[in-house]
């Protein structure tokens, strides 16, 4: 909300010497964020000066229209103008040399079409005083609200070019403060200044029955409503100049001298009123539901299908308003009308808001009813805006009539110890009574547990902890002490979020960079990775950021790959990258969710039906790996990352989660068929993990052999603590066998049926060459392994090892493997 | 000592010393200490002396031997030496050749962040509580006394999943994590809850739709402001610096009362620039929201609000680490440039 000084200094008397910064840090020390300071006194320096036209001399031969006119300020001089809005007599508004405008605008004098001109002629934007550009200000001594006009007088004070206005944000509990009252009230008492409430403006108009005053009606909505009508309009009259001054700085424009006025009245009270006109409603006018009225057109000229359940105002004929939010165009306040009725209600916030967002229409009116406007108001701010349409359109005041009466405030029980235990300073009595004496509550100390009643504007007060806050922040958070808690046990880290942080350590050593996607994701990118079944079936947001990415991610894989895409952009060449976090798979039922309220604690079973209904997201890791892993370097050739990088970084991660996983072949998108594996522990896939397939490198021109895994290690469950073994001191033997193996046969296989054959003296098996050709046949391969024998607790002898090595390679026989001669 | 004896040990010497290098070296001490070298022909041929002469010959073979063994061997260190010194010059290699031919990794900074709060955290005693990113309606909203009709619960801050009925969201605070905690187990409660969190927020220079929160709840026996205040000055000295304070202001949050904004200090200027380029000049930036869990959210979460009191605060990571890092705009930390991450990667 834009705050204009002078106008709060209306009803508080805020010394001259108060610097603007120093106003602001009381505001902000109050709970208000002010988001700008505009200080029109400097934006615009003087002399700048009331002038007298005293000859206009057409100039000829211009391209546009130009006059050369002889004013009289405080002195006489010539200055040329291009505006025509004018004609001798008028006074003018005129910037002297030396002068500035806003917009570090410097007038100085000039030879210009041949002549010397000796100033500026100012148009209303030219001095920041709205829009208007159509022409140059042409002063009116009849206008009211406008200072005595004289010739040389500075033009500054006249036209009120000199105020402060403050950018004031207000949160949603504080809708009092969005009015020139609330605002001046908390700086009355943060400056402990006098306060005159503005609602001392408004006079006692009364209410009576005539027959002549619309009749209101509340069916839903609202509980208070006061309707005023005044007839014998003249709604031509001029809106008075210092109130334009003021809806201006206030952010909003002059419409008409009843508009302005309702809004004049909004700002000063923080009241939103309404004129109609009032031969145009017929019968009562209703606070109703829209029901079965079908369309509202706004003053804005849009035409609004309305919803069952919007709350309009509403005569015999239809829907007139949206209520608290925008009144409709054919009850508005013309030219022609002579009878005008003002409308004042209290909406209840969530209507209004509904209403508001329903048809996109934010309003200043529906801003102040959403956060709540003093049900109090309705009576005084209707008479304050029928006083001043009487004093500056004349008119009659036919009376008033109202509907509902102010809901009351609720009591508050309020321990005066609670606020020192729920801050932890020390608050006396006397202080937590002070301050919510000063905010506008009664407080009745008769008894140990006080009864205070928050003020009628202060609907936000309804429990002992709201005032807790006012006390606090009436005293200033600035006296909160600062004291640490006293310190509990901890566990510290959860054995899953320690495994995490391992995993990420491991790869980032490892060389891999993380990175952290968007976990949104298109469909046709699924169709691509050729997911399909429960891999394919994701979550779709309602209103995404991007309608080509309204899923959620099923798989890690993707996101990196965009990624990797991204930097390749940007010239990277070679990339190892990884993700932890979750990916989404909707199962295909969800529970739906329970019906809980917040009264209470939901039961065990509620509480199991809320958390079912939440579906269990994965936790995963994901890596890809793709160009070189080594680079050419003056040690020799570097080399390419591959399918079995990737499966060795997977049994690591595997390793760091307490499990040891089985390799098995795989065929699964998005993945070679020919080079994809499952990992797995136990019976459970933990890990997909392989060369991408040819056709996804093509496509997002990854490099050739890029490799990628997704890994699932939050499923995998906690093991203990790793139970050491004993260590042999004996001597190991070593055996070295080659064995020549169909290449049908999985490798792996071949090793576990070694380890097995071996038994548990065999100790350790690597895999040290691997050859295929002359003289094997085609479909043969040869391994050479070498053999480790240990025993515990003797030196095994030759014949022994040799007997062991041979059951080795007997077991392997039984897969088609042999020795090689 | 005989003549023929002093002979020896100078012939030797001589020899020893014409000797250049180590070949040159064992062959002269074959000559000179071998079994064919003449100190050990004349110790042979001791036998064939009388025996009263044995002795006293004998000892005088000995000295000259030991004398010989003696020269001999600081020849042989020296040549050792002096070949040594030679080999290892010539094997001097460039040692500031590059020698990282491999990938570079590194932690994502807002990961090493992550862990560094919890940690801290973690040693005040705190445990670490993690919830579902797509999360219920209920617990994101309903129980943090956010009704149905919230603003904050329209499209244009939430992400809602379809179809409606399922009330899931993707949730847009850490904070139904604190719910979770509360609906799991009994005070006290010191947890931080880091996590990533979602808004439907266009990217760009300050906000991301995809962010990350760290949100610290405490619920336990005559919790104070007093207290949440403390713990956010240590937590601000702990990731600004020393005399890094926080500065609260009254402010408004459905799950909080009373509530506050907190700011720190500004890091940069320390509140004594009028035209800090961060600060605008204010001393202060804005951090973060906290205040004392409102008596609603406890009570919805079984909390029983006459024997405990709680506090809360929520900071953005992204933001935290902007301030630490002097990073300006935010879209850096989220495009997932691998040379972003590299610079953190294996330090700070």
């Amino acid at each position: 909300m834009k705050v204009p000084l002078s106008w709060v200094r209306e009803f508080v008397p805020l010394p001259a010497s108060l610097t603007a910064d120093e106003i602001v840090d009381k505001l902000v020390s109050l709970g208000f964020e002010v988001e700008g300071v505009q200080d029109l006194r400097s934006e615009i320096h003087g002399p700048i000066q009331v002038a007298q036209v005293l000859e206009i001399e057409e100039v000829e031969g211009q391209k546009k229209p130009i006059r050369y006119v002889k004013v009289a300020a405080h002195e006489e001089r010539y200055v040329i103008c291009g505006a025509r809005n004018f004609t001798v007599g008028d006074f003018v508004v005129l910037a002297l040399p030396g002068s500035v405008l806003p917009g570090n605008f410097a007038i100085s004098a000039r030879q210009t079409y041949g002549k010397k001109s000796d100033g500026m002629i100012c148009s209303a934007r030219e001095l920041g005083m709205g829009d208007d550009h159509t022409g140059i200000i042409v002063l009116n001594p009849e206008h009211p609200g406008m200072a005595t006009i004289t010739r040389g007088s500075d033009a500054i004070e006249l036209l009120m070019l000199n105020d402060i206005i403050l950018d004031i944000a207000i949160n949603p509990d504080r809708g009092y403060a969005m009015s020139i009252r609330g605002i001046a009230r908390e700086l009355a008492l943060r400056f402990n200044l006098p306060f005159t409430d503005p609602i001392t403006l408004a006079p006692e108009l009364p209410l009576n029955e005539s027959p002549e005053v619309t009749t209101p009606q509340i069916e839903a909505g609202a509980d208070f409503i006061v309707l005023r009508s005044i007839e014998e309009v003249d709604v031509s009259a001029p809106t008075p100049f210092s109130m334009v001054r003021r809806l201006q700085m206030a952010g909003m424009r002059s419409i008409s001298l009843a508009v302005d006025v309702t809004n004049y009245v909004m700002l000063e009270f923080g009241q939103p009123l309404h004129a109609f006109d009032k031969s145009k409603i017929v019968g009562n006018l209703k606070v109703r539901r829209a029901g079965k009225t079908a369309t509202l057109t706004t003053l804005d000229g849009q035409e609004h299908p309305l919803g069952e359940n919007d709350l309009l105002i509403a005569d015999e004929n239809g829907a007139l308003a949206l209520a608290g939010t925008m009144g409709g165009l054919n009850s508005e306040v013309t030219n022609e009308t002579r009878s005008i009725t003002i409308e004042a209600a209290h909406f209840f916030p969530m209507d209004v808001a509904k209403n508001a967002r329903a048809h996109k229409l934010s309003t200043e009116a529906s801003r102040r009813f959403e956060r709540g406007v003093d049900p109090q108001l309705p009576t005084l701010a209707s008479a304050r805006a029928i006083a001043l349409l009487t004093e500056f359109a004349g008119g009659r005041y036919l009376g008033g009539k109202s509907d509902g009466a102010p809901s009351p405030t609720g009591v508050i029980s309020l321990d005066p110890n609670y606020v020192s235990e729920l801050i932890g300073g020390h608050y006396s009595h006397d202080v937590v009574k002070n301050a919510l004496v000063s905010i506008g509550a009664l407080v009745a100390t008769n008894n140990s547990i006080w009864e205070v009643t928050p003020p009628s504007w202060r609907s936000d007060l309804m429990m002992k902890a709201d005032l807790v806050e006012e006390v606090a922040r009436i005293e200033g958070y600035e006296k909160i002490p600062s004291l640490l808690p006293p310190s509990p046990l901890s566990r510290g880290l959860t054995p899953l979020q320690k495994r995490r942080r391992r995993i990420a350590q491991y790869l980032a050593d490892r060389g891999l960079l993380e990175v952290q996607n968007y976990p949104f994701i298109s469909q046709e990118t699924i169709d691509r990775m050729g997911f399909t079944g429960a891999r394919a079936r994701s979550y779709r947001i309602a209103n995404p950021i991007s309608e080509k990415e309204p899923l959620l991610r099923p798989h890690m894989v993707p996101g990196l790959i965009d990624a990797a895409v991204r930097n390749m952009g940007r010239g990277a060449k070679s990339m190892a990258l990884f993700e932890i976090g979750s990916v989404f798979r909707a199962p295909e039922t969800i529970p739906p969710p329970p019906t809980l309220g917040t009264q209470q604690r939901p039961t065990p079973e509620e509480i199991a039906a809320l958390y079912a209904s939440v579906p269990h997201q994965m936790l995963v890791v994901g890596i890809l790996l793709m160009g070189d892993a080594q680079s050419d370097s003056w040690l020799g050739k570097g080399r390419s990352y591959g399918w079995h990088d990737a499966i060795s970084l997977a049994q690591e991660i595997i390793e760091i989660t307490g499990h040891q996983a089985t390799v098995h072949r795989s065929d699964f998108t998005p993945w070679h068929p020919g080079r994809c594996a499952e990992l797995r522990v136990g019976d459970f896939a933990a890990a997909h993990v392989g060369e991408l397939h040819p056709r996804i490198i093509a496509h997002f021109g990854l490099p050739e052999r890029s490799s990628a895994l997704m890994l699932n290690f939050g499923a995998l469950p906690v093991v203990g603590p790793t139970q050491a073994q004993p260590l042999s001191n004996m001597v190991p033997t070593i055996q070295d066998v080659a064995l020549v193996v169909p290449e049908s046969c999985e490798i792996a296989s071949v090793i576990r049926a070694l380890r097995s054959g071996g038994g548990a003296l065999l100790e350790k098996v690597e895999l040290f060459d691997r050859y295929r050709g002359k003289p094997l046949a085609e479909n043969e391969i040869s391994y050479a392994f070498t053999l480790t024998f240990r025993a515990p607790d003797r030196t095994l002898t030759a014949e022994e090892v040799a007997s062991l090595r041979d059951s080795a390679v007997a077991a392997a026989a039984k897969l088609g493997a042999r020795l090689r001669g | 000592m005989s003549e023929d004896l002093r002979e020896l040990i100078s012939a030797a010497k001589r020899a020893f010393d014409q000797a250049a290098n180590l070949d040159d070296f064992k062959s002269a001490r074959l000559a000179h200490l071998g079994e064919k070298s003449p100190i050990a022909l004349a110790n042979r041929e001791l036998g064939k002396l009388a025996p009263i002469d044995r002795a006293a010959r004998g000892q005088e073979i000995n000295s000259v031997k030991s004398e010989i063994t003696a020269i001999a061997r600081a020849r042989e260190e020296f040549l050792i030496s002096e070949r040594d010194n030679r080999i290892l010059i010539e094997e001097q290699v460039d040692v500031t050749l590059p020698t990282r031919n491999s990938q570079r990794g590194g932690l994502h900074p807002l990961t090493i962040l992550r862990d560094d709060i919890c940690d801290l955290f973690i040693g005040l005693g705190y445990e670490v509580a993690e919830g579902p990113e797509l999360e219920s309606e209920w617990l994101n909203f309903d129980a943090l006394n956010i009704p149905a009709d919230h603003p904050a619960r329209t499209m244009q801050d939430t992400f809602f999943i379809e179809p409606l009925s399922t009330k899931l969201v993707l949730r847009t605070h850490t904070s139904p994590v604190q719910v979770r905690t509360m609906l799991d187990r009994k005070p006290p409660i010191y947890v931080i809850c880091p996590g990533r969190t979602f808004r439907s927020d266009e990217l760009d220079a300050t906000h991301t739709p995809v962010f990350n929160q760290v949100e610290g709840l405490v619920v336990d026996r005559k919790i104070t402001m007093a207290h949440l205040k403390g713990t956010l000055d240590y937590f601000a000295t702990a990731m600004f610096g020393e005399g890094i304070t926080t500065r609260l202001r009254p402010s408004f949050f459905p799950f909080t009362e009373p509530s506050a904004e907190v700011d720190i200090r500004c890091f940069l200027c320390r509140g004594e620039s009028s035209d800090c380029r961060t600060c605008k000049g204010e001393g202060w930036v804005e951090w973060g929201g906290c205040g004392m869990v409102n008596p609603k959210v406890l009570i919805a979460c079984g909390v029983d609000v006459e024997e405990y009191s709680g506090f809360a605060f929520g900071m953005g990571l992204e933001r935290t680490l902007m301030f630490r890092h002097g990073i300006s705009d935010m879209r850096e930390i989220v495009e997932g440039d691998v040379r972003f991450t590299a610079q953190f990667g294996v330090g700070r």
